[in-house]
């Protein structure tokens, strides 16, 4: 089976230790992972916000990216949703037959990071190791685009050494809704707010959700109330094991100093 | 009433305002709460809920089809029981309409049932134009009206408003709109419902001219059908002798079987109850029994146009539950006015522009950028209703729209931008080694770090700032993903 990281643009620029993760992890698993450098966005951010002719050649760079493997995993159930529910719309609007017929090649070997797992590999337990007390986010597109229902929550019960808290109304959503964000900041604003209030009422150290976006909207309110928790993408917590516990403070090479101690410790 | 949402700024704005009302917040996430609630607990109840969903669109995709055929049978029916049949093109037109009948009785009153179309078509206003008062029965309308306020929700007008401020409302305006609240009037809501119990009846037994809207009109057997809670409306339906009903021309069902359908959905997608306690039909003019004289309005107002938009087209399924709007995250915090219509929520956010067209006028146009594309009004729609795919794709209208302008919006460079960057990887991988360049040079020196470590940028200019005025955010790696793997081969 040929195995393609679709890393997703944010995850490339702002979190690439997720990307790290998936690889990680999925290598651990025994799959064999590749990086089309092609790659880029899956077009959502101009979907979503209108732009449909700009996302036709950022939709047409996806799928001469990603032709040709039998699965495509990303860890973000968003842009999964995207690639699979509404590249045949942008492919329909380029009036490009080519393109319609390589969209319905690509994106239905299109997965979300847990629903590769469970449903192509089959598997519950990754072998994951991580004591921490966490909380988890359903986000609204890998719950109601792509209905992932209980695959996340399924894998994290198996993870060993954590302890899971219930997110009070788990299922609303956190307000993020890409260039909503910034359109409607201050609608965004007051739904993050209460994601972040239900969060802190768990008392979890962490927030665990599958899409970094999302956790980039509760994470930064989270930040900036000093409330101490954090947030980390489904896939770093999977790939976390004995031996490989992700690093306190990610993608910066500077040793730890003292500064930590004030922004959550470890339990 | 002189409260119009005519000249409302666009959504943005007006929410900010609703957003800085706390009684308001307060008063909507306890009621939206409490409805959420009580829905999902009664449409648990029923085992082919889906089934049933499934059903109701295609009886409406179905009827729609072929609208033309049922509203021509709906007319015949109608007709031939004694109804006087008009047909609407517009909100001016059936506004006339209306006015001309009670002019003919010469009546300086009417009384309402709530009829969302009505309100749509400004139908109260136009009355008072004519010199013709028209006194709104549904208690959540009363309030609204007496308080020169405007609706805020479909089923609940009055949602914003809790029952310390309804018994203000009473006490300062009822006494100008006929008999008046009694002086010691509590906010018990048995006291409140009292007080308006005693007001309407008075209206109710005066006036001659009864105007409704109605949930469903039954094609075959010529039916007109509202659907309630509180028997105010049937003694409007009842009680006058003339009766006025508008009704969209998307109401329509071919049959009883199929009406069977919806009224299996809607009471439970609305109210939360397995059945609404009262459900009136009529079909024409009964002799000696109830109103002797029937006007039914059929009305367009930009439904033919929204007909013809091939995805929006779904639209005209809703059948006005407000079940979207009770799980809405966005009308939740924002609440009804900020959508500027009668029509709030996310279906208001897709029905206002495909029945008025995008690109006229910017508040219109913002109404499908009111979401955060979350899903939950799809999986509440008893009609299936794909709303979050109907917002996209009117966005991609409002976009299109604006095509043309000599002057293109920022957003729209940074958009072609954004697209040129993400046209092939070796360009993106460069514009990533700048943000990270940039984030080491903004990132640098002594800054808070956030929760897990990672140093924080400081706050953006520009349109950047609308996300740092809340949150904070991390500074760009030093090393993207892709760098990182064209360095280690994914092994690093």
């Amino acid at each position: 089976m040929r195995v393609a990281l679709m890393v997703t643009c944010v995850n490339d620029a702002m979190f690439p230790d997720t990307g790290k993760a998936v690889v990680r992890l999925l290598r651990r698993l025994g799959v064999d992972v590749d990086f089309p450098t092609g790659q880029t966005c899956c077009g959502q951010p101009m979907v979503n916000t209108g732009y449909l002719d700009e996302a036709v050649p950022v939709v047409r760079t996806f799928v001469h990216a990603f032709a040709g493997y039998d699965a495509v995993v990303t860890p973000s159930g968003s842009c999964a949703g995207s690639a699979r529910h509404q590249h045949s719309i942008v492919a329909r609007r380029s009036g490009d037959a080519g393109l319609e017929k390589a969209v319905a090649e690509v994106s239905p070997n299109v997965y979300e990071l847990s629903e590769f797992l469970v449903d192509v590999l089959g598997v519950a337990d990754v072998g994951a190791y991580f004591p921490h007390t966490i909380t988890y986010h359903p986000t609204c597109h890998s719950l109601r685009m792509l209905g992932v229902g209980d695959r996340p929550m399924r894998l994290l019960r198996q993870v060993r050494g954590m302890r899971i808290k219930e997110l009070p109304a788990a299922e609303q959503c956190c307000g993020f809704g890409g260039t909503f964000a910034l359109k409607n900041s201050d609608t965004s604003v007051a739904m993050g707010n209460d994601k972040a209030r239900h969060v802190g009422e768990t008392g979890a150290e962490i927030l665990v959700a599958g899409d970094n976006s999302c956790l980039m909207h509760i994470g930064g309110m989270l930040s900036r109330q000093r409330s101490g928790v954090r947030v980390m993408h489904l896939a770093e917590v999977l790939a976390s094991t004995e031996d490989a516990d992700p690093p306190m403070h990610p993608v910066e090479a500077h040793p730890v100093d003292a500064s930590r101690s004030d922004i959550g410790g470890r339990v | 009433m002189s409260a119009t949402f005519v000249g409302m700024p666009a959504f943005p704005v007006a929410a900010r305002t609703a957003l800085a009302d706390t009684q308001l917040r307060a008063n909507l996430a306890h009621a939206t709460g409490t409805i959420r609630a009580k829905r999902a607990k009664v449409v648990a109840e029923v085992d082919n809920w889906e089934e049933l969903r499934l059903a109701a669109a295609g009886i409406k995709d179905n009827t729609l089809l072929h609208l033309e055929e049922h509203l021509v049978r709906l007319e015949e029916s109608l007709t031939r029981q004694g109804a006087v049949v008009h047909w609407a093109r517009d909100a001016a037109e059936a506004c006339t309409i209306v006015a001309d009948v009670a002019k003919s009785h010469g009546v300086d009153e009417v009384v309402k049932v709530k009829s969302m179309a009505t309100g749509e078509i400004e139908l109260n206003e136009a009355l008072a134009k004519e010199g013709i008062a028209a006194w709104e029965t549904d208690l959540a309308e009363l309030i609204v009206q007496l308080g020169d306020d405007l609706p805020s929700h479909i089923l609940v007008p009055a949602i914003h408003r809790n029952r310390a401020e309804i018994r203000e409302i009473f006490l300062s305006h009822m006494a100008a709109a006929g008999r008046p609240a009694p002086d010691d009037l509590t906010d018990e809501p048995a006291r409140l419902a009292d007080a308006a119990r005693l007001h309407l009846r008075e209206k109710f037994l005066r006036a001659k001219v009864g105007v409704s809207g109605a949930n469903f009109a039954v094609a075959d057997s010529g039916t007109l059908v509202v659907v309630e809670s509180e028997g105010n409306g049937r003694m409007c339906l009842t009680l006058p002798e003339v009766l006025v009903t508008v009704v969209g021309i998307e109401k329509i069902v071919p049959t009883w079987a199929d009406l069977d359908v919806f009224l299996q959905l809607l009471p439970r997608s609305s109210t939360g109850e397995r059945m609404n306690p009262y459900t009136s039909t009529w079909s024409g003019v009964t002799p000696g029994d109830g109103p002797q004289e029937v006007h039914v309005v059929l009305l367009d107002n930009g439904r033919t146009r929204a007909l013809a938009d091939d995805v929006g087209r779904q639209a005209l399924r809703c059948i006005r539950c407000s079940a979207c709007l009770n799980v809405c995250p966005v009308y939740e915090r924002t609440g009804g006015h900020a959508y500027g219509s009668v029509y709030p929520g996310p279906i208001g956010a897709i029905l206002n522009p495909l029945l008025k067209g995008v690109g006229v006028d910017a508040q219109t146009d913002s109404l499908p950028y009111a979401s955060s594309l979350c899903g939950a009004c799809f999986e509440a729609c008893p009609v299936r209703i794909d709303i979050p795919s109907v917002l996209v794709d009117l966005r991609a209208q409002v976009v299109d729209s604006h095509r043309g302008d000599r002057f293109p919006k920022a957003e729209a460079l940074a958009m072609k931008a954004t697209a040129l960057a993400f046209g092939s990887g070796g360009r993106l991988g460069a514009a990533e080694k700048a943000s990270g360049l940039v984030g080491r040079l903004l990132g640098g020196g002594g800054r808070r770090r956030l929760p897990g470590g990672r140093k924080l940028l400081g706050r953006l200019p520009g349109p950047g700032a609308a996300w740092t005025d809340a949150r904070d955010l991390p500074t760009p790696p030093a090393e993207s993903f892709r760098a990182w793997w064209k360095r280690t081969g994914g092994r690093g």
